[in-house]
């Protein structure tokens, strides 16, 4: 199976949800679609599975138009799956009768459907529950439900609309964990819709992370975190600081402390004003010498305000030279008092330029 | 496959073809394209028949002289004031009913409410031209009961009362009618919270004053609203006039339509003289609207908060006695003359033992071939335009509600299926007949004329319950059967259908009920081959044959009642209501 999207676009009226969206999805490839509500990520997936037309574009699967603006072939006809936000589980149909609809249009024998559901039923631990009915379900039990009626007919792609954004946060971490055991299981192609980014960072292979319809950066879950191109991705993907930095005889100048453009990726003769990302955890807090040592960067600063949330310590430190205070995170066992004068200890490689 | 998808979306993607786009169509449009067609041919084509034949000589050609006909002669332009009399008085009468018995049971600690609630709901379930009857039993000239009282009472030779006359059809009207004022005015004292009367208490206002300040300023809306659907109903009513107004000798809009149709009938005329009512109910239905849904009164779109029953002290005496009086005119003075006059040799010899008989009922239900078929007609064709009003709203709502036609095709859509909502029945039924007299679509004289016109009359009670009923579905549960590979039909046969079941069986019955009853636009479209028991029952008022009026309505009213028993057992007690709200 491949699938591939080519400047697809979709406007509501005069509002454009989805714009110039480009993807290929490779075989057995997990991809999700990542951005805060009203991104058009939902829209996109709606095209996917031909809910939606596009209003400019193509989609493609194996080598054949399945969507344009002139025509889209139905949903019935892709042999696609979905997994909605709703779940959609027909209540007036049995756990079994529900897992079985998909084969029973299949046209399957009914000796086959019954050994498949069984057995996939198996697979999602909901065999004692065959007979009952979805209002007599547990939210994560109908989770399971739709899961195991979307993976049964062995789709060529699933779609994932916000599958887990139902459920409490235990119940949403073990299912995450979940869906990537079966995509690892049954090799199943899938497009995985969510505004959650750890859902995203442990489900994928790689993200679309999107913002007002458009991509701002695809890649893997490591790749986005470390080296995030835009603003907005290093934002969204986890917590950042951004420093402003001025081209200067010595170096990129942040206020605080300089780098040489080298370092930062940069030409030597690099003009023009760039922004760069710091994660919190890539700051080490120091007390006393202010030297720095081997190519890092140190900067004297005091302790604003802190909070302690029992995995780490959340600093802010105002660096000297700096209008805005840092956000550092620490280890547990590393503690600064507020008002403390402490070193801000940056290796340049943590610096990211974003566009 | 290119791993870029920049690069990817480089390269150029194949052009549409023929072939595509008949692969990608939804070759399950011929439904919708059915109902659409349908809906023309029921709503549209009579409305537009109706205008044309008003502008129509026999011959075909176009000429005024209808209007001239129709509004040249004092005694038509008589009818359209007796008819604007009738639906003021009527209105005004159904105030002084309606008002304080809604306050009563909404706001006060008066006892007997469960009484009077059973009775008001009884008032609905009488069709109101089996009231007229009761009330020719009671205040007929010289026999009717209430007139033989008071010959008895006071030894004057004859009675004070005559039924025959305006004051007698305003009364009948308003008692069948007070039951609208009542629910509007009763879920909007229902809305005004205990606290709000309080804040004016609380500023030194009295309880009178709290009311003409604060409560009554705030379900004015509703009065004005209920006021104005009791004036349309009225005006648009054919059984009581034809009953009380003919015999009066005097004449009302609707009663002059038919007299328009004796023979020979005068299509043209007749629809010319139907304008006014029509073009009326149209204005009033969105004067009503407008009033009913201001967003101004926040207390009426609001939550209620706390509520505390007034109370009445010795006051809820003379309250109770008021709703007594009102529940009798129009529930229990009627009800039980009917019952005895169902079930006696002869109505006039009074309530004495050896008068009763059963021989009436069994003659209207299984001896007399006309009242026979009459009935078996009664269910079959309520049955019937049921299931097709039922069927074609649920696709209506399904299309509209799920955007399958586009936005504003399915707002033409709805609108055309909620019109029937503001055509007066008789009105309907002389564009039926304008519209299906001929060939190639000669229907009159079929029981499919029936059938259609209640459909149609009927279709937006159906339509408001399915398009909530579908507005209750996710659509991603039909979603999730196409994913899968179901056809949109199949989703709506294996998911919404089921799922639908009661919600579907409910307004079956609400169409039903008033299906069985129907008598404005059957008068003018039966034959004698397709009689139903309404007709029946209007054909024979003539022969004075009261004990068999009154076991022709007994039955309606039996029908009615299971019905609505089977509506409760099936959806729970306030499917009803639904109906009224909607």
């Amino acid at each position: 199976m491949s699938l591939v999207l080519r400047h697809v676009s979709r406007a509501f009226g005069g509002v454009t949800a989805v714009d110039d969206f480009n993807l290929a999805l490779e075989e057995g490839e997990l991809v999700s679609l990542l951005g805060p509500s009203g991104c058009g990520k939902t829209t996109t997936l709606r095209m996917i599975a031909g809910f939606l037309a596009p209003t400019a574009g193509t989609i493609e699967m194996d080598g054949e138009v399945i969507s344009s603006p002139e025509s889209v072939l139905p949903p019935e006809r892709r042999r696609m799956s979905m997994i909605f936000q709703s779940y959609a589980i027909w209540p007036n149909m049995t756990v079994a009768e529900n897992v079985g609809f998909g084969l029973e249009l299949r046209k399957l024998a009914s000796g086959e459907i019954r050994r498949r559901v069984d057995e996939i039923l198996g697979v999602v631990q909901l065999g004692a529950l065959r007979d009952r009915y979805p209002a007599e379900l547990s939210g994560g039990q109908q989770q399971r439900v739709a899961l195991a009626r979307s993976i049964v007919v062995k789709p060529s792609l699933l779609l994932l609309d916000e599958p887990l954004s139902n459920l409490d946060a235990n119940l949403r971490e073990e299912m995450r964990l979940e869906i990537r055991r079966l995509h690892d299981e049954f090799k199943i192609a899938m497009v995985y819709v969510t505004h959650d980014q750890a859902e995203a960072m442990v489900t994928s292979d790689r993200i679309v992370v999107m913002d007002k319809g458009r991509i701002e950066q695809i890649d893997a879950p490591f790749e986005l975190y470390a080296r995030p191109r835009t603003r907005f991705v290093a934002g969204f993907i986890g917590r950042t600081n951004f420093l402003e930095g001025k081209p200067a005889a010595h170096g990129v100048d942040f206020g605080a402390f300089a780098v040489a453009p080298e370092a930062l990726g940069l030409e030597a003769r690099q003009r023009d004003a760039v922004v760069v990302s710091l994660r919190p955890q890539s700051i080490q807090l120091l007390r006393g010498e202010a030297a720095a040592a081997d190519g890092r960067c140190r900067a004297r600063g005091v302790v604003q305000r802190r909070s302690y949330l029992g995995e780490y310590w959340d600093y802010q430190v105002l660096l000297h030279g700096l209008a805005e205070p840092l956000r550092v995170s620490t280890r547990a066992h590393e503690v600064h008092e507020a008002g403390d004068a402490v070193v801000a200890d940056i290796d340049p490689a943590q610096l990211t330029v974003i566009r | 496959m290119s791993a870029r998808p920049e690069a990817a979306a480089l390269a150029p993607g194949p052009s549409v073809s023929l072939r595509r786009r008949w692969r990608d169509a939804d070759k399950s449009a011929w439904v919708w394209l059915v109902a659409i067609a349908l809906l023309l041919l029921l709503v549209v084509n009579p409305l537009l028949r109706l205008l044309v034949v008003s502008f129509q000589q026999p011959d075909g050609s176009f000429t005024v002289a209808n209007y001239v006909a129709a509004y040249s002669r004092a005694r038509y332009l008589e009818a359209l004031g007796h008819s604007l009399v009738l639906g003021v008085s009527a209105g005004t009468l159904c105030l002084v009913f309606g008002v304080p018995l809604a306050w009563a049971l909404s706001r006060t600690d008066m006892p007997g409410k469960g009484l009077i609630w059973v009775s008001i709901l009884g008032t609905f379930i009488i069709p109101p031209y089996l009231g007229a009857v009761g009330w020719i039993l009671l205040a007929g000239p010289n026999a009717g009961w209430l007139n033989r009282a008071a010959v008895a009472l006071t030894g004057a030779d004859k009675g004070p009362f005559n039924i025959y006359s305006m004051p007698g059809l305003v009364l009948v009207t308003a008692c069948y009618s007070f039951p609208y004022v009542f629910m509007f005015t009763k879920s909007a004292l229902d809305l005004v919270s205990s606290e709000m009367e309080d804040a004016a208490n609380i500023l030194g206002a009295g309880t009178l004053r709290t009311m003409r300040s604060v409560t009554l300023p705030l379900v004015l809306p509703a009065l004005l609203g209920a006021f104005i659907l009791v004036f349309l109903e009225a005006i648009a009513l054919f059984g009581s006039p034809a009953l009380l107004a003919l015999p009066g000798r005097f004449h009302v809009v609707t009663t002059q339509l038919w007299q328009f149709f004796e023979y020979p009938p005068k299509v043209g005329v007749a629809a010319a003289y139907a304008m006014p009512l029509l073009c009326v109910t149209v204005l009033l239905f969105w004067v009503q609207r407008r009033l009913t849904s201001r967003k101004g009164y926040v207390a009426l779109t609001g939550k209620g908060g706390e509520r505390r029953p007034v109370q009445l002290g010795a006051w809820k005496w003379p309250l109770l006695g008021w709703c007594l009086f009102v529940c009798t005119l129009s529930f229990f003075l009627p009800m039980v003359v009917i019952c005895q006059a169902a079930l006696a040799k002869a109505w006039g010899r009074g309530f004495a033992l050896d008068n009763l008989t059963l021989a009436n009922l069994r003659f209207t239900l299984f001896e007399n071939t006309l009242t026979r078929n009459a009935t078996i007609h009664t269910f079959l064709y309520a049955g019937a335009a049921a299931l097709i009003a039922v069927l074609l709203a649920m696709v209506v709502a399904y299309v509209v509600n799920r955007e399958l036609v586009g936005r504003r095709v399915g707002g033409v859509l709805s609108f055309l299926t909620m019109a029937p909502f503001v055509i007066p029945g008789i009105v309907l039924a002389i564009g039926f007949y304008a519209a299906y007299t001929h060939a190639p679509l000669l229907l009159y004289g079929t029981a499919w004329i029936l059938i259609l016109a209640f459909a149609t009359r009927f279709l937006p009670i159906a339509y408001a319950n399915s398009a909530a009923s579908i507005r209750s579905i996710h659509p991603e549960l039909e979603d999730a059967v196409r994913i899968l590979g179901g056809t949109r039909l199949t989703a709506v046969r294996r998911v919404v259908l089921p799922l639908l079941k009661r919600s579907l069986a409910g307004a079956f019955i609400l169409v039903f009920i008033p299906g069985t009853r129907e008598l404005s636009s059957a008068i003018f479209l039966y034959s004698i081959n397709t009689q139903v028991l309404s007709v029946l029952l209007f054909d024979k008022s003539d022969e004075g044959n009261f004990e068999m009026l009154a076991s022709i309505g007994l039955v309606l009213v039996v029908i009615t009642v299971a019905l609505i028993l089977v509506g409760f057992r099936l959806l729970g007690r306030d499917f009803m209501l639904r109906r009224t709200a909607a």
